[in-house]
């Protein structure tokens, strides 16, 4: 499973960031980094967590 | 050794974002029982944070509705009672009155929110309006389609300060009126609200401050406000936006908790079978040791979900733990606020006066909130640090690396 960025929604507010620091980070250039793309099926809740957590529903997961 | 009884039926009153994650979070938690929504508007759960930027800047931006809002009936089966709203409730019977029905519930969980302000006596004028509701935004949305020239914006608040950021972007003359002599001094303190005043001036929006409304002119449509230094602006726009109050008129009298909304525990339990979540909850913050409501998106989502699994399970209910975020975005620059904003802040980066800046707020030795202008890469950074009770020393430190950071990146 791989986590995936909208970048024509992605405004990069961070609430991802707050929610799983380790997957998701907003740079200095205001622009949201995936830190890491591939989700284990053993983070796959806390990566949702951070998912629903998203303003502008930017997120998603990829089989 | 069983755990306590689910409820068999759970309601949820509001239908705004508090609601529908509520309900969403009860089926993920694998609640099988009945489930029913009450929502005052008969449109189903949308999204707020647009109604006062896109939506009224792009004529031809879509209704922001969830995208969860199309399965409540069919995948999560709960029971939508639209177009009424909740009058009243009585604890002892179980019921929740709601138009011409009495809708009874084995646990409740109270998410109405907030209602906005209006000017008293303005309810036949046209052209005036409040911004709440997909309703009002429509309506003023309609008034700048119809090639409105001056709008005044009551209030230099957040949502009243996105309207006049909007109409300036669509070409229309713009005055904000505030009563206070600096806007926004109990959200973010007075220099901050000095600097963000400023975002105004810079995109020649006409900020009046210290002055009020003194009337309205104009034969049932709104043509000119008269102001309270004497002076008189024509308008065929007004935007009232001078807050809004929980909407608790419906619990009066039930036994219910309230005080400038529904008063919970940390666990965000009100009174018994009664659970809140949203704008409309006071809640003892663990996190700052005392009572507190916002009005935030990020809020109402957390929040909804974590009052609905505690409802679903009392005994093993837990406190909820939320540092408040919000966002404002004004002539396209960023407005992030994370914490409370207890005094005045200090600025560690940047300038009041310049383009982009980080300010921190501390309560004694501690700090409890950050502001920043265009810098989306500190805010959560530095909520992530008031989550960890970092200390003021703590924080400059902090501030003093990410500057030296910022130094060797240009």
């Amino acid at each position: 499973m791989k986590v995936v960025v909208d970048r024509s929604k992605c405004t990069a507010l961070g609430n991802c960031e707050t929610v799983k620091p380790d997957y998701f980070e907003v740079n200095d250039d205001g622009e949201l980094v995936l830190l890491r793309e591939d989700v284990p099926e053993a983070e796959r809740a806390a990566v949702e967590e951070a998912i629903a957590a998203c303003p502008t529903g930017a997120l998603s997961l990829q089989e | 050794m069983t755990t306590s009884v689910s409820p068999h039926h759970v309601v949820v009153v509001g239908g705004g974002l508090a609601g529908l994650r509520a309900v969403e979070a009860a089926r993920r938690a694998g609640f099988a029982g009945k489930l029913t929504l009450i929502g005052e508007e008969t449109e189903p759960p949308y999204d707020r944070p647009p109604l006062s930027k896109e939506f009224l800047t792009d004529p031809a931006a879509a209704v922001p509705y969830y995208d969860g809002a199309a399965a409540l009936t069919t995948e999560l089966d709960v029971d939508m009672l639209l177009g009424d709203p909740a009058t009243g409730l009585d604890v002892a019977e179980k019921v929740i009155m709601c138009g011409d029905r009495v809708v009874p519930y084995d646990s409740l969980l109270v998410a109405t929110g907030v209602t906005a302000r209006r000017i008293p006596g303005t309810d036949q004028l046209a052209g005036v309006h409040v911004l709440r509701t997909l309703s009002d935004a429509r309506a003023i949305r309609a008034a700048l389609d119809d090639g409105a020239r001056s709008i005044v914006v009551v209030g230099a608040g957040f949502v009243g300060s996105e309207v006049a950021s909007a109409a300036r972007q669509r070409g229309l003359d713009v005055t904000i009126v505030e009563a206070q002599a600096t806007l926004l001094t109990r959200s973010v303190g007075q220099s901050a609200g000095r600097a963000l005043a400023a975002l105004h001036a810079r995109h020649d929006t006409d900020l009046r401050c210290g002055v009020t409304v003194e009337r309205f002119e104009g034969g049932g449509r709104v043509e000119a406000v008269v102001l309270s230094d004497g002076s008189r602006i024509s308008a065929d726009l007004v935007v009232v936006g001078i807050g809004a109050d929980p909407a608790t008129e419906w619990l009066d009298g039930s036994g219910v908790p309230v005080d400038d909304g529904v008063v919970c525990d940390p666990t965000l339990r009100a009174a018994d079978g009664v659970w809140a979540a949203g704008d409309v909850a006071r809640w003892y913050s663990p996190d700052f040791e005392r009572h507190i409501r916002v009005e935030h998106w990020t809020n109402a989502a957390e929040q909804a979900a974590h009052a609905m699994r505690n409802l679903l399970r009392p005994d093993a209910a837990t406190p909820y733990r939320h540092i408040p975020y919000f966002w404002s975005d004004w002539y396209g620059q960023r407005i992030q606020f994370a914490g409370l904003p207890v005094g005045d802040p200090e600025v560690v980066s940047g300038a009041w006066d310049a383009n982009a800046f980080v300010a921190l707020y501390r309560d004694d030795d501690r700090l409890v909130g950050t502001l920043t202008l265009n810098r989306q890469g500190d805010i959560m950074k530095y909520r992530r640090l008031i989550a960890q009770r970092a200390s003021w020393d703590e924080a400059l430190e902090f501030a003093a690396k990410r500057q030296a950071a910022l130094g060797a990146a240009c």
